[in-house]
């Protein structure tokens, strides 16, 4: 059987949904020649040539802007804006035109429209290509937000955000998408049709004391401490939220319905985290079985710093995840 | 007066000019009697340059817009009694009343949107472009944007962008003289607007922004041009905002000599004079296009005034598809 990398799955999410939908093209900076910085769309542009995969100048608002430009006219783009801080280049194609056209024009129009990009910190990228934001996305209305943690996340949610006819940002990160000194993180590839639905949680690791609600990168991280903790004898159920809009709140209280606890492992600054809505929702909704307070692990209020002993601080890990559980 | 040009044709540019007067006017009434709730940008003055570039469109072209962007609406065939209602934040306006004045939008006659935010139409026309040349039609999009917008990064990343990709868009800079407050020669050295087209390697032309025929004469290059493969033209119009930035803008900034200077060059008395000298349009006829219109306007505020407003609940609806 053949192993899927990340960066394989999204070249095949990509390429499958070219292959079935005409109307999918690719835009975006250095996609022609590299297939982006990290490849993920190499060998698209000689598939697909030039009326399908457009290299644009750096103009991340040019890029957003025609993406939604075409699929206000029929076509359905994925544009990719590279590293996630880049939207601040593009901030009003984001925040004014692409997440509320729909809306503004009365329901009359769809916008199918798949950004991707990289996001996280983990590789001494510095504080701007290295955050998360999906705080700030978070705050945008009209916009579903896409956070794989592995090879087939990232190939099934990424299939999904092409064929949805709403704005989906998918972003991928930096420490999955990269390839790791010690050889690249794989997964067994899947044949045939692979399709993950958007706003379903999955749990990755069935356990009773504890529920660890976590995204993308974090995702490996909880499942690592969960093996740690288990010879402790504590037994920690993984949540991958896979996507934070739509929010599988029912898997998350179910979860806690089960385990009584709840820690949030999410890499956006902490004051801005999905981890803040979440905790809301079970005080809200699942109060009466919580055993004990909820626990956030984020990263602090703070930009991304530079040098790896700080990065490696500054960033959710396992121990900082187990030293929540043991608390 | 041009001999080429049909008479049907100069009719009806003048027909929309005059439409886009009158039911601007009665805009500004409504809004200052508070029928018309938030903010208001007219195009008055200024009439020449949709009518002129839009007479050049096909129905299946398309166009961005302006916050000022009831005469584009309009000229590209809008439907006046749902755009009033779209004013008056009623269920029945282009955007189930979602959007109002900056936002009126009808994808289906090719209206990609009046948008709020100054410059942002410059990259999605782009977009309307490219996905024409992928879906290999011969459609071509206008792209309205004021003075103002040419100061905005978005203005050049969308036109180098339309340039590299030679994409068939018209960028049709109406240029009033004002940005909100602010005078074109305070914000930019540059002459003639449509100059900064060399800074792309595309074609600009700047021509009387209050002579329709001037206008339409080099809309229509510009979209042959576009239509052809060979890229997006920069087209600069010269002409004059008649009334504030917003309704009830006391427009301080505005010496009174340049005000009467330029209302001597109203483009649709202008058009209408040369259209009776020539015999184009006989008086009667002119009275009647005048008188239908009345009504017509009458009738949008009626329409717009029984129309309903959205129940309440409508405003969690549309979020997502």
């Amino acid at each position: 059987m053949a192993e899927l990398s990340f960066r394989m799955a999204v070249t095949r999410a990509v390429d499958e949904e070219m292959a079935r939908d005409p109307n999918v093209i690719l835009l975006g900076e250095d996609v022609r020649i590299w297939g982006a910085p990290r490849t993920e769309f190499r060998g698209l542009y000689d598939k697909y040539g030039p009326k399908r995969v457009f290299d644009t100048p750096i103009s991340e608002a040019a890029i957003v802007g025609a993406a939604i430009g075409a699929a206000a006219t029929g076509l359905r783009p994925i544009a990719n804006i590279m590293f996630a801080n880049f939207l601040g280049m593009c901030g009003d194609e984001l925040i004014n035109q692409l997440t509320q056209m729909r809306y503004m024009f009365g329901g009359k129009i769809n916008l199918p429209v798949t950004l991707t990009g990289y996001f996280g910190a983990g590789l001494s990228a510095a504080a701007q290509h290295s955050r998360t934001l999906t705080g700030l996305l978070l705050s945008i209305p009209g916009l579903k937000i896409v956070v794989p943690s592995g090879p087939l996340e990232a190939l099934g949610l990424l299939k999904s955000a092409i064929r949805d006819d709403n704005p989906v940002i998918c972003l991928h990160h930096a420490l999955l998408l990269s390839r790791p000194k010690k050889g690249e993180l794989t997964e067994e590839e899947p044949e045939g049709e692979y399709i993950i639905p958007l706003g379903k949680a999955a749990v990755k690791r069935e356990g009773g004391d504890v529920t660890v609600v976590a995204t993308a990168a974090m995702v490996r991280r909880a499942l690592s401490a969960a093996d740690k903790l288990q010879q402790k004898g504590i037994s920690v159920e993984v949540v991958d939220l896979r996507t934070l809009v739509p929010l599988d709140k029912q898997t998350i209280i179910d979860s806690v319905k089960k385990t009584g606890r709840l820690v949030i492992m999410d890499e956006e600054v902490r004051s801005a985290s999905v981890a803040g809505q979440i905790a809301a929702i079970i005080a809200e909704e699942a109060f009466d079985f919580l055993d004990a307070p909820i626990k956030r692990v984020c990263a602090p209020d703070t930009p991304v710093p530079y040098s790896p002993v700080l990065e490696k601080f500054w960033m959710p890990d396992e121990d900082k995840l187990i030293k929540a559980i043991l608390e | 007066m041009k001999g080429m040009m049909k008479k049907t044709k100069l009719i009806d540019m003048y027909t929309v000019m005059l439409r886009i007067r009158m039911f601007e006017e009665r805009v500004a009434k409504e809004f200052a009697d508070g029928n018309i709730p938030g903010f208001c940008h007219l195009y008055i003055g200024e009439e020449a340059v949709a009518a002129g570039v839009c007479a050049n469109l096909k129905p299946t072209d398309y166009i961005t817009s302006t916050h000022r962007g009831h005469g584009h609406a309009i000229a590209k065939g809008a439907s006046t009694n749902r755009m009033m209602a779209e004013l008056f934040g009623r269920k029945t306006g282009y955007n189930n009343g979602k959007g109002g004045s900056m936002h009126v939008a009808d994808t289906g006659i090719g209206i990609l949107g009046a948008n709020g935010i100054v410059g942002a139409g410059t990259v999605i026309a782009g977009g309307a472009a490219l996905s024409a040349l992928v879906r290999g039609t011969d459609q071509v999009v206008a792209c309205f944007l004021g003075d103002g917008a040419t100061n905005n990064g978005r203005f050049h990343e969308g036109v180098n962008l339309a340039a590299c990709l030679q994409l068939p868009v018209i960028y049709v800079i109406e240029n009033n003289l004002y940005a909100e407050s602010t005078r074109i020669t305070d914000s930019c050295r540059v002459k003639d607007l449509a100059d900064k087209a060399a800074a792309y390697g595309i074609p600009g032309v700047s021509v009387d922004g209050n002579d329709v025929l001037a206008v339409y004469e080099a809309a229509g290059e510009a979209v042959n041009r576009a239509r052809k493969g060979k890229g997006p033209t920069i087209l600069e119009c010269k002409t004059y905002r008649w009334r504030g930035h917003y309704e009830g803008d006391p427009q301080v900034y505005k010496p009174k000599s340049e005000v009467e200077e330029w209302l001597k060059k109203d483009p649709i008395s202008r058009l209408q004079k040369q259209l009776i000298e020539t015999g184009i349009m006989a008086e009667q006829k002119a009275d009647r296009v005048k008188q239908e219109i009345i009504d017509e306007v009458e009738r949008a505020v009626k329409f717009a005034r029984e129309s309903p407003f959205p129940d309440p609940e409508e405003a969690l609806e549309g979020v997502y598809a």
